[in-house]
């Protein structure tokens, strides 16, 4: 056997794969499949908000995200999304849509509302199962879509893996 | 049944704003949680909420795994006829909750 007698300073590649090679060819591999993971879920959060405003444009405003800045307990974090809207006929909120950046599905709900809802606001209590940016998009009567958005630090995430 | 918390002022004047608050008990499984022996356990949300106010629909929320168990919704109507709420959810099941609530509008 050449391969067992190799001295701790040998680094070349030939011969059998050394502990150290293999270790380090493992995690490379572990954290490639976790950028692949979460850069999958924020294009899939792109897409879904793409889905549900096709060409239109998303402008920032008008909509008032309120989200804790750090949450303790990611399972249930408050949430509240309140849109500037005289709620009329004729001008009114139809719609706000909520998305997350990376929980393993990227929409969180969709509000239906209209004039007879009076103020556009809407309250729930959502689950992220990491540090993320969450997106409101609320669709008025004209046709046009605003947006904001929030970034949130969780210390105890949502527990997806048991 | 599950049980259901609904909150909203008795009475009301004529076009006055009221908030409604809403929450029913359900585990919301997400559909991404293994089980002790490492199988998947099916996903069984609640996906639809509506609230009709004397029998015109005035909210409806569709759900994802993304909110919380017990699910909690709040929103807010037009205060317009004394009358009936209604409340209904829908879960992954097919079982369908209602409820009704009355209101007096002065």
């Amino acid at each position: 056997m050449t391969g067992g007698a190799r001295s701790v300073h040998d680094r070349s590649p030939p011969g059998p794969p050394t502990r150290r090679w293999i270790i380090s060819a493992v995690a490379g591999v572990g954290l490639a499949g976790f950028a692949t993971k979460a850069g999958a879920t924020e294009a899939a959060m792109d897409e879904a908000i793409r889905e549900l405003i096709g060409e239109a444009p998303l402008e920032p405003g008008k909509v008032k995200l309120e989200l804790p800045p750090i949450v303790e307990n990611g399972n249930a974090v408050p949430l509240a999304v309140s849109v500037d809207s005289p709620m009329t006929e004729a001008h009114h909120v139809e719609s706000i849509h909520l998305f997350n950046q990376k929980n393993p599905q990227p929409y969180i709900a969709a509000f239906h509302l209209g004039p007879r809802a009076g103020k556009a606001r809407v309250a729930t209590r959502i689950r992220l199962a990491d540090s993320q940016r969450v997106v409101a998009v609320a669709r008025f009567s004209d046709g046009s879509f605003w947006s904001d958005s929030a970034d949130v630090i969780v210390t105890l995430a949502a527990c997806t893996e048991q | 049944m599950a049980r259901v918390l609904i909150n909203f002022p008795q009475r009301a004047m004529r076009g006055e704003i009221i908030e409604i608050k809403t929450l029913i008990q359900h585990p919301m499984e997400t559909g991404y949680r293994l089980d002790n022996k490492g199988v998947a356990i099916p996903r069984d949300i609640i996906n639809r909420f509506t609230c009709a106010y004397n029998g015109d629909e005035v909210f409806r929320a569709e759900l994802f795994p993304a909110i919380s168990a017990n699910p909690f919704v709040a929103f807010s109507t037009v205060a317009t006829e004394s009358g009936e709420l209604g409340f209904s959810w829908t879960d992954d099941r097919g079982q369908i909750q209602t409820e009704t609530r009355q209101i007096i509008v002065e």
